[in-house]
């Protein structure tokens, strides 16, 4: 191995594949089989942490970043003067084994710039994952990018070698696309989208019948969208998570604050502020979509087109609600149980299995570790004490605001400041 | 009731002893502890309980019968934080689930249980943590060799880990602080001692001892772990509270290869 060589070629393609969000490694349930290498049935690990205290699980690169495309939001783009690179398909493999052999990785993270065709480009990462299961017999995690207008067929043979495919919307409505990448089609996004779903579909159903059939994309598929490089609400950009969450059956969403890497005048200039606390309640509200029973309307709609960056999406929509609440702990079914503010799915838990032996109180309730500084005003429990709760949703929200430290704080702060 | 406090050989099996001990002879422990350790009752009859398996056995079964499995592994999880008086804590536990008809593992407003369970998270965490920044590193006899020094007692409950994910290679893990490593030989590991040379190091390839194309792997993650960084989103807090500094001992991408 020439190492000087691979070590400049993995500074600029691990370099530009880093706003590709995604790192998740887990889902996949391929096991260890005839004493290969490498077991993805867990819970995927992350082995390091960048210093913005991202995980960092996959070895994340591009295999290479030459490009015939021009997207504004994208380092790799065509018009972009920097240093291209490109690795070859065995210099993959050979560096993927050999970190995945020391544990410093759970698997590949392939992407791609697109030279000549969406085709030849797929064709290339597939051989990449081909090669790294059947002649290295590895059982890490593969998860390949589904290039924009890939063939069918491709994507039929994607799926059998990754855990993973994932497109990247990107740009979360269809103008802010023409408007950033007209050279591409929006359709080009939707076809491999389709095909992974249709596939993973036929696997299931043919699994059950014939249990040798081979697997499929196990850990399904995802996406990504940049937040804040174009107008969009966050309403807009969460009824499109909400679309290919069930459209697609996506596994995740990832949304990605824009990081400026261009002085079009389309986009952000370079040195504005990342916006990361966005992005955190963009998350926050995901979860609330898919884990604690919300539909996205009633987290945003016509009246509520941006999330509070103040506090958290699940605290807003509950001091809208105030004629829901206070409810009882010790009785109210999970389903509302999992709507208090301040009361995460664990802790919802471990009340569902703390009540069945004793009625808790304000201390049971602070040893499970709920957020008692927003907890306590939607809630009654054995105890005497309550809550001050003939207070307006103003001024609850001001006093919970004055009780609570937020991470972000700082950056609220800032970000504030921008509309003031 | 007669107080005594016991003391074992510091093993799982010695310690569900204790716990037998306890019922046969109807007595009321203050303390349970490691032979070798001091106590900390001073007036107080002390017995030295030996591990005979029958015995233990007989607690393990009645132990799985009346816990669920996580609940169980809780237990067994605890006990390896080795923390002081974690024994006597979890004989609480097992007093308490034995006491009750239903399965009462998970009712954290019991003392004992809530706390045996917050142990048994911490212990969890180091696991979690020791899968994670364990760093291999190759051998001139080609075996994949890792050094930690963790918190508690997780080499035990790690290796299986391992031996799933990397059974093609032969790779030993030594724990420094309790001086015993687990070494796979393809076939299964085994438990192993010895004495390490000093300048072995926890990461770099001395090439006395590693393979010639070690460091450079060492140096690639590192050039990786540069690459992927996004300044513009840094966040130092948030990357410590992830690796807490203890740790980046092990890990290469924070190692300055002086
Ligand atoms: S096609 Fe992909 S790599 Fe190329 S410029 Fe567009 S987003 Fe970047």
């Amino acid at each position: 191995m020439d190492f000087d060589r691979i070590k400049e070629k993995l500074e600029i393609l691990a370099d530009a594949a880093k706003y590709d969000v995604s790192c998740s490694s887990s889902g996949s349930k391929r096991k260890n089989t005839k004493k290969g290498l490498g077991d993805s049935s867990g819970m995927g690990i992350c082995h390091s942490y960048t210093q913005d205290g991202r995980c960092v699980s996959l070895l994340k690169i591009l295999l290479t970043n030459h490009c015939i495309f021009d997207c504004a939001y994208c380092v790799t783009r065509k018009s972009n003067d920097i240093k291209r690179a490109a690795f070859k398909v065995q210099e993959v493999v050979d560096l993927t084994i050999s970190f995945y052999r020391r544990n410093y990785i759970e698997g590949l993270f392939l992407s791609s710039g697109i030279f000549k065709s969406a085709d030849h480009t797929m064709e290339r990462l597939i051989r990449v994952a081909k090669k790294l299961r059947e002649e290295e017999n590895f059982n890490g995690y593969i998860h390949l990018k589904s290039i924009p207008g890939a063939s069918d067929e491709l994507m039929r043979e994607a799926g059998l070698y990754a855990d993973r495919l994932s497109v990247n919307i990107e740009i979360p409505t269809k103008s802010g696309l023409k408007l950033l990448a007209p050279d591409k089609d929006h359709e080009d996004f939707m076809k491999p989208m389709e095909k992974v779903k249709n596939e993973i579909i036929q696997y299931k159903h043919e699994s059950k019948l014939i249990k040798s059939t081979p697997k499929y994309a196990p850990a399904g598929q995802s996406t990504q969208m940049i937040v804040g490089a174009t107008g969009e609400s966050d309403r807009d950009i969460m009824y499109s998570s909400a679309f290919f969450y069930r459209k697609y059956n996506m596994k995740r969403v990832y949304y990605s604050g824009y990081v400026p890497v261009s002085n079009d005048p389309r986009l952000p200039a370079i040195g504005s502020q990342v916006p990361m606390l966005r992005e955190n309640r963009l998350y926050q509200t995901d979860w609330l979509m898919r884990f604690y029973g919300f539909d996205i309307r009633e987290l945003l709609n016509e009246q509520h087109q941006h999330l509070d960056m103040e506090i958290d999406p699940k605290l807003s929509w509950a001091l809208r609600n105030r004629q829901l609440f206070p409810v009882d702990v010790n009785r109210v079914e999970k389903k509302l149980l999992l709507r208090i503010p301040g009361i995460g799915l664990k802790s919802v838990n471990k009340i569902i299995q703390a009540r069945k032996f004793t009625k808790l109180n304000w201390e049971h309730l602070k040893k499970i570790g709920i957020a008692m500084n927003r907890a306590k005003y939607f809630i009654t429990c054995d105890s005497r004490e309550k809550e001050l709760k003939d207070l307006s949703s103003e001024n609850l929200k001001s006093i919970i605001l004055q009780n609570s430290q937020s991470k972000f704080r700082k950056d609220i702060n800032n970000q504030l400041s921008l509309f003031q | 009731m007669t107080e005594k406090v016991l003391t074992y050989d510091g093993t799982f099996m010695g310690f569900l002893c204790c716990v037998f001990l306890s019922y046969e002879q109807k007595i009321k422990v203050v303390e349970i502890i490691p032979a070798g350790l001091d106590q900390s009752q001073l007036f107080c009859e002390t017995e030295n309980v030996l591990t005979e398996e029958s015995k233990a056995l007989r607690v393990l079964k009645g132990l799985k019968t009346k816990t669920s499995s996580n609940g169980f592994l809780r237990i067994k999880w605890a006990f390896l934080s080795e923390e002081t008086g974690i024994e006597l804590k979890l004989l609480q536990m097992i007093n308490y689930i034995f006491s009750k008809k239903q399965k009462v593992d998970s009712d954290y407003s019991n003392p004992a249980v809530l706390e045996i369970t917050k142990t048994a998270k911490k212990v969890g965490r180091e696991k979690h943590r020791m899968e994670a920044f364990v760093r291999f590193r190759l051998t001139k006899d080609d075996i994949y060799f890792a050094i930690i020094e963790p918190d508690f007692n997780v080499l035990p409950i790690i290796k299986k880990h391992f031996k799933s994910r990397y059974a093609d290679q032969k790779w030993l893990i030594y724990d420094l602080k309790r001086k015993f490593g687990c070494f796979y030989d393809l076939n299964k590991t085994e438990y192993v001692s010895m004495d390490l040379p000093e300048d072995m190091g926890i990461s770099g390839g001395n090439l006395e001892y590693f393979d010639p194309g070690e460091i450079y792997f060492q140096k690639l993650w590192k050039e990786y772990f540069e690459a992927t960084n996004i300044k513009s989103r840094a966040n130092m807090r948030l990357h410590v509270q992830h690796v807490p500094k203890r740790y980046w001992k092990y890990l290469s991408e924070k190692s300055t290869f002086t």
